[in-house]
């Protein structure tokens, strides 16, 4: 919507504004624009952004969006508005020839994006004045305190008022010494209100302020946000805990069907959440090309496609190898390890070896905050996901006949062939149920890792160990593994860094398997022994 | 004639038929042999096949030019399988079994590591394209890609200077393997001599392949506000890149904040992410796709037509092969032979046009010239360059930073000695 108003803008300008501004100091920072040079580039924005010229924002928000192009035979510059080159001084439409680019590196994105701020303090959208605000605080140039006073004092929207302040604190205490004693105090209490990591930075550096009370008070606003920051982030390990666990509940948790209640070791599963992630990417090229506007609805479309997809060649795989191998796990295991690599291949020669895109969703991206706590949308959304997926998994195989079916045969064949149950055929479903629910896991997985013939290597061994951990045949064991395993796997590596809190955790399971060799949720009755 | 005699002789004559009817080239002719060692499966086929296919074309577009010596190339292609023992089992198999006369390959160095007492003990040559970790100059191996002062140092002073955001801290980021581990060993001495304080600088290693990056990056978040403009160095190493800048997106962290400068992230890395959220962020490479000569643009078109696909991208280690592929060509008609001993000695001073408007020049340590690049991520997946080194820098196979490799020189021309102990006057000084 935003980037629909400054096309208007930008539209809007193009044709009205352009040709009644040859004029006035502008010419000059458009001057210096029209070079290869970033450090002239710089004094361009710097130079344009106090000018007043009303074309200010519309040419820097073109700058960074790349539409700035200029001659470098006569300077002449000139905004690209779709495929039209205008020429900003004459407002006429120019043909590309001679034409280059303006470049901007990371610097000059700095620049730009601090003097659109304190342009835009005064935009009429109260959501672009706040990000205007932001950007001016993030800059923390003390030329920019006239406008934000300007600012302040228009300013209606409380939230916005309090950003601003911010801003405000944020320039004075830019330079040491810069303002008042009184008002230098006043900014500090302004900014460790804020308590987030850019008040951390602000605060941290006033160490050399020459004011010994500035000082103090920075140092008491350090210790006070830190203490706050040291609480937070137990909050958040326990979040990017239950984050991670989630994501090992869904690489797991069709390998708790087929490890744990058929008790095959699949050493395909990975390749089957491969599959899975295979097929969101067919869907989103499909939509790509045939229907973009259809793009946020991928996902709710390829999670029964990935289901079928993965579930279908399970079944394959299950009627032609595995069902001749029940009874024997050595072969078994060999033959499915094989299986996947076949598979991976197999996708390798399809789909070349390099990695697919698989984009997100809108509502997958970005991040929101939480009390301080800042959560990624994506990550929310497999939580969510993964608790959904183990739900449906229960209560398939707790109130459906099929469930029933399923427990019958797995807890003693024989008995459920008596009642007239056809086994092998329930073997099959079984094992496609597995691999099912394991692609749909891949649909998620292909959000957050890559999608590539591999993708299924990362995860086998982790699974293994989820449904080891939590004890083979029980998917509430799974449940909790999972999220114990990613728990105290995200309090681990804070102190003991990836690599290692990997290795103690397998030494704790290696452990814990010594002890209780079932798992956590060991089964007991006759199924056991069977 | 006894019948075994004859029975022989047919099938020879059965296999030249053979011969003439699977290749376009006439039977009687002899060729030349080229063995390509590039993993096409197993988790670093996603880098190496590119590298294979780039041979073949190279060694295709030589065979139009009349080939070499007035004979046909013809490339014998092996799959190690991103198994580093099987690289040594193939290379021997290339060299004792089809009797190349060079070998292009490798990729990872513990790959590069396992086929070296191959290639000592059966006298042959590897060609190296990618930029490794230093420390090492063999008398068989002739190393095209970047030594870390060709890629990690400049980088590390591009950051530091104005241009690059005056960076203060830092935070090494790296892949737990022996890459990473030298190059920040290194970085980190160069850092320190630049009087960069131990406080400013952070260490982490990740497990191949990482996905969970939400700790780690929260971790460089942490970092980066204390204050100080801060800048990450990345040697993550292939598939862990796309959850990492992931994250980094999805977390908020824009190069405007804190920039990411990449070793291993090429235009072929970036064919898999949406790359919007990571415009700024950097990579320091020899070469780039998106730089425009007349002989980029001739390799770009030529690389598209042979994939027959007008979206494949070109990245360094794909120059790298083509620079190593050119000089070995020129070494051998210097040579008059391929024989690896002569051509081994009629490498060093070999020159060739590398594809971004230089002259790459082969070293008496075995490696060559480059320019160093500076490039930030644009929204299309290519990069813009914005640095470049003003001269060529010429490869260093032990570090100046590091203690115990700092005394050491390589030089296969007067000293003929890869590991020459300026102190003690001795060869085999590491």
């Amino acid at each position: 919507m935003r980037r629909c108003l400054v096309l208007l803008l930008v539209a809007w300008y193009a044709v009205w504004a352009l040709p009644a501004a040859a004029q006035t100091g502008s010419d000059a920072a458009y001057a210096r624009l029209a070079s290869d040079s970033y450090a002239d580039i710089e004094a361009g924005i710097a130079a344009l952004a106090t000018s007043g010229d009303p074309k200010a924002g519309p040419v820097l928000r073109a700058l960074i969006d790349n539409r700035l192009f200029y001659r470098p035979d006569d300077k002449a510059l000139a905004v690209k508005d779709g495929a039209a080159l205008t020429d900003l001084r004459t407002g006429a439409a120019v043909s590309p020839d001679g034409f280059k680019p303006v470049r901007v590196n990371n610097r000059l994105r700095r620049a730009i994006d601090a003097s659109l701020g304190t342009l835009n303090l005064l935009a009429p959208d109260t959501a672009t004045r706040r990000s205007a605000a932001d950007a001016v605080f993030k800059a923390r140039d003390a030329a920019a305190l006239p406008a934000l006073d300007t600012a302040l004092a228009r300013e209606s929207d409380v939230g916005v008022k309090r950003s601003m302040q911010e801003a405000r604190a944020a320039a004075l205490l830019a330079k040491p010494g810069g303002a008042s004693e009184i008002d230098r105090l006043a900014a500090v209490d302004t900014i460790q209100a804020r308590g987030d990591s850019e008040a951390l930075a602000i605060l941290r550096g006033l160490a050399n302020d020459p004011a010994q009370s500035v000082r103090d008070a920075a140092a008491r606003g350090v210790s006070g946000i830190e203490t706050r920051q040291a609480l937070m982030a137990n909050v958040q390990n326990a979040w990017y805990g239950i984050s991670l666990g989630s994501v090992l509940l869904l690489a797991a948790i069709g390998l708790a069907i087929t490890f744990g209640v058929m008790g095959i070791i699949n050493m395909a599963h990975g390749e089957m959440v491969m599959l899975g992630a295979y097929t969101t990417y067919l869907v989103q090229e499909l939509i790509r090309q045939k229907a973009p506007g259809l793009f946020d609805w991928s996902l709710p479309i390829a999670i029964p496609l990935a289901f079928l997809t993965a579930g279908a060649v399970g079944i394959l795989i299950e009627r032609t190898v595995i069902r001749h191998l029940y009874g024997r796990p050595l072969e078994t295991l060999l033959a499915t390890w094989g299986i996947s690599l076949i598979l991976q291949q197999a996708v390798r020669s399809v789909f070349g070896p390099t990695n697919r895109e698989v984009g997100a969703p809108s509502y997958m991206s970005g991040a929101f905050d939480l009390f301080g706590l800042s959560i990624t949308w994506g990550r929310l959304w497999i939580v969510v996901f993964a608790l959904a997926v183990f739900v449906a998994l229960n209560l398939t195989l707790k109130a459906t006949s099929f469930g029933l079916k399923t427990r019958a045969v797995t807890q003693n064949r024989r008995m459920a062939a008596a009642m007239g149950i056809r086994t092998p055929w329930i073997d099959a479903f079984t094992f496609g149920l597995g691999s099912g629910i394991a692609g749909v896991a891949g649909v998620a997985l292909s959000q957050i890792d890559n999608v590539s013939p591999n993708l299924g290597q990362g995860y086998i061994i982790d699974s293994f160990l989820v449904v080891v951990f939590g004890g083979v045949g029980n998917l509430w064991g799974t449940l909790v593994a999972a999220l114990t395993l990613g728990v105290a796997n995200k309090f681990l590596e804070p102190y003991a860094g990836a690599v290692l809190g990997k290795i103690l955790l397998l030494v704790f399971i290696i452990l814990f398997i010594q002890k209780r060799p079932r798992g956590l949720f060991a089964l007991k009755g006759r199924a056991v022994e069977a | 004639m006894t019948w075994k005699g004859w029975l022989s002789r047919a099938a020879v004559a059965g296999g030249l038929a053979l011969g003439t009817l699977t290749t376009t080239v006439a039977s009687a002719q002899e060729t030349i042999k080229v063995g390509i060692l590039h993993s096409l499966s197993g988790t670093m086929a996603i880098s190496e096949t590119t590298l294979k296919d780039v041979m073949l074309m190279l060694i295709d577009e030589q065979n139009k030019k009349g080939g070499v010596l007035g004979k046909k190339l013809e490339a014998v292609v092996v799959d190690p399988a991103s198994n580093w023992p099987l690289f040594a089992e193939k290379a021997r198999e290339l060299i004792a079994k089809d009797k190349v006369a060079a070998v292009f390959g490798c990729w990872t160095s513990v790959s590069r590591k396992s086929v070296l007492p191959v290639f000592k003990e059966l006298n042959n040559i590897l060609f190296y394209p990618v930029q490794y970790e230093g420390e090492e100059s063999e008398r068989n191996v002739f190393y095209t890609g970047a030594a870390p002062n060709q890629q990690a140092i400049p980088a590390v002073d591009y950051l530091m200077s104005e241009d690059g955001g005056s960076t203060k801290r830092w935070v090494l980021e790296g892949t737990d393997y022996v890459y990473p581990r030298t190059t920040n060993k290194i970085l980190e001495a160069y850092l320190k001599s630049k009087g960069v304080k131990d406080e400013d600088i952070m260490i982490n290693y990740t497990p191949f392949g990482f996905s969970d990056w939400q700790t780690e990056v929260s971790k460089i978040k942490a970092f980066g506000s204390a204050g100080k403009k801060t800048a990450v160095v990345s040697t993550v190493n292939g598939d862990a890149n796309v959850p990492f800048y992931k994250e980094l997106g999805n977390q908020g962290i824009k190069a405007t904040d804190i920039p990411v400068m990449a070793f291993s992230v090429g235009e072929e890395e970036l064919a898999g992410i949406d790359t919007k959220p990571l415009v700024g962020n950097l990579a320091a490479w020899n070469y780039f796709e998106s730089i425009k000569t007349p002989e980029n643009e001739a390799f770009i078109k030529k690389w598209q037509e042979f994939k027959k696909n007008p979206k494949a991208v070109t990245n360094d280690p794909m120059e790298a092969s083509y620079i190593g592929f050119n000089m070995w060509v020129k070494a051998v008609e210097k040579a008059g032979t391929t024989a690896p001993d002569k051509v081994i000695d009629a490498l060093p001073g070999i020159e060739q046009a590398n594809l971004t408007g230089g002259t790459a020049k082969m070293l008496p340590n075995h490696h060559i010239t480059k320019p160093v690049f500076i490039g930030e991520i644009e929204a299309n997946g290519q990069f813009d360059v914005v640095w470049k080194t003003k001269d060529l820098i010429p490869g260093e196979a032990w570090s100046k930073q590091l203690e115990g490799s700092k005394d050491l020189e390589a030089d296969w021309v007067k000293l003929k000695c890869g590991n020459y102990n300026t102190k003690t006057g001795k060869c085999g000084g590491a």
